[in-house]
């Protein structure tokens, strides 16, 4: 291997690496049955899941036929959808939060008349974590499916659509099945970005243990008062992200 | 992606002639030439509800020392503290509670003991003109009010917790906010019908916000001590600021944004 490649990806990985070795080296280990067993963890623990799972589904469901569209249709003002579809990528996530409140707050643009209409109120309530969430995370499983339909040869719907499938049934039947793999890493991408989502969280739908204080959440505030804590709760959701993680890469996402 | 690579290159040297821009015109300013022996650049961490007091009185400052340059981070006090025992370059510390406070000189990081330069008491803020009719600490109990108060972790939340304690009333919150900014701006969102905030959070909010008195919250008076730091790259100048936040002109300007002298 070529020094200058070398050099700097050893550099590279323990720059990324080294932070978490930190964690496990100040981790309270004495004291971390009895921390582990706090109800605050496990109630956080239970929502992160929860909520993440809820939102890489929301995502699933609006952002693949968002993907079929950027992808596989031609209509005026394509590539501009196309950025402003990833804009939530780059956008501070606390703006993100920010923007959340002024379309679904009370006052909202679409809040007051949801309120009104349907009760539906979603800042401060679990419903509202997911909203934030999916916000965050959705563009990566968008830009994910995107580039696996564009990988995938379209010429075997076309082929569908000779042989009589209807454009919904080549969808289902052909162009979904080819591009699984893609769908499946994007699903888990967007699953982890979901999980470790922090500031449109804290923003949109603020912070109340068993509603909306997720494991991220939880560490921030743990912070400010107990470094230990905060560390045991990093440690925790270190551990199951990582555990999910390889599991799901083992199943679904071959390398 | 030969295009995403140009663009990241344009911004890049962009980003890199601005640093050179703005370091080019502050050489001089730095230099001029002034009555007071301090200079250099002062780092001063504070409370979240010290922001609009201390912005004015770190230009009165700056002012009266030209040759110095302040830089104020603000947040939840203990937040700061954490900063500061990890090992964050700072020069003074002001919090907004003594047992924060305790935590950085426990640690060894502050010189000597802290002084309570002013006190803070909390008041529940409202939308502009009331809609809700709140008049006490008990009203916050309606179904269906929306009430934000401040994470226990820090001291605003302390003070509520102790207020509430002391009124006898039980209020469920929908959130508790990660600080007393946080709070308060859920109140000017008009997200959540009232937050338990300072009196001063509300007073700098006031073309917002309504800020309603209540006899329990003398019960939760809340001491805002100040120190200097162990590890200030800057003791001349955090003496001096620490002196003259304790001085008769910034005392007037605390006072003004509705703290009370200690």
């Amino acid at each position: 291997m070529p020094p200058a490649l070398a050099i700097p990806a050893i550099a590279g990985l323990v720059f990324l690496v080294l932070p978490l070795f930190g964690l496990l080296w100040r981790a309270p280990w004495s004291t971390l049955p009895e921390r582990l067993t706090e109800p605050g963890i496990l109630a956080a623990l239970r929502l992160s899941l929860l909520t993440a799972t809820l939102a890489t589904a929301v995502s699933l469901v609006l952002g693949v036929p968002l993907a079929w569209l950027l992808a596989r249709t031609e209509f005026p003002g394509r590539r501009f959808v196309r950025a402003l579809v990833t804009v939530p990528l780059v956008l501070p996530p606390v703006v993100g939060g920010v923007a959340l409140l002024l379309v679904f707050g009370r006052r909202g643009l679409l809040g007051g008349w949801l309120d009104a209409t349907f009760g539906v109120s979603l800042p401060f309530t679990t419903a509202g974590v997911v909203a934030a969430e999916a916000f965050v995370a959705m563009p990566f499983l968008v830009i994910s499916v995107e580039g696996a339909l564009r990988g995938a040869d379209a010429r075997y719907e076309e082929a569908a659509s000779t042989l009589g499938a209807t454009r919904w049934t080549a969808f289902r039947r052909v162009t979904l099945p080819l591009i699984a793999p893609g769908v499946a890493a994007g699903a888990v991408l967007c699953w982890a970005r979901a999980l470790g989502e922090f500031g449109a969280t804290i923003t949109f739908a603020g912070n109340f243990p068993g509603r909306t204080q997720t494991m991220p959440l939880a560490v921030y505030l743990a912070l400010e008062q107990d470094l230990d804590a905060a560390i045991v709760l990093s440690l925790v959701l270190l551990v199951v992200s990582i555990g999910i993680l390889a599991a799901l890469r083992d199943k679904w996402v071959a390398p | 992606m030969k295009k995403i690579l140009t663009a990241v290159a344009m911004v890049a040297a962009l980003a890199i002639s601005g640093c050179g821009d703005s370091s080019d015109t502050s050489t001089p300013a730095a230099g001029a030439s002034s009555a007071s022996g301090v200079s250099g650049n002062l780092t001063v961490l504070a409370a979240a509800s010290l922001t609009e007091s201390f912005n004015k009185i770190g230009k009165d400052f700056e002012t009266a020392n030209p040759n110095v340059k302040v830089t104020f981070s603000y947040g939840g006090s203990s937040g700061l503290a954490q900063q500061i025992t990890s090992g964050a370059p700072a020069d003074v510390f002001a919090s907004a509670s003594p047992a924060t406070m305790k935590t950085v000189t426990d640690a060894g990081d502050a010189n000597g003991e802290a002084t309570v330069f002013v006190k803070n008491q909390l008041v529940v803020a409202v939308t502009k003109g009331n809609p809700k009719g709140i008049r006490t600490l008990a009203d916050l109990t309606e179904p269906g009010l929306k009430v934000a108060l401040c994470a226990e972790q820090v001291p605003c939340g302390a003070a509520a917790r102790k207020a509430l304690a002391a009124a006898n009333v039980k209020v469920t919150p929908v959130t508790l906010e990660q600080d007393v900014k946080a709070a308060l701006s859920k109140v000017k969102l008009g997200e959540v019908d009232a937050a338990l905030v300072y009196r001063t959070d509300a007073k700098a909010a006031t073309a917002d916000v309504d800020g309603i008195e209540f006899p329990e919250s003398s019960g939760a008076i809340n001491d805002y001590p100040i120190v200097t730091l162990k590890s200030a790259p800057n003791p001349s100048a955090a003496a001096a600021f620490v002196a003259y936040v304790q001085s008769g002109p910034a005392l007037d300007v605390l006072v003004e944004a509705g703290f009370q002298k200690p």
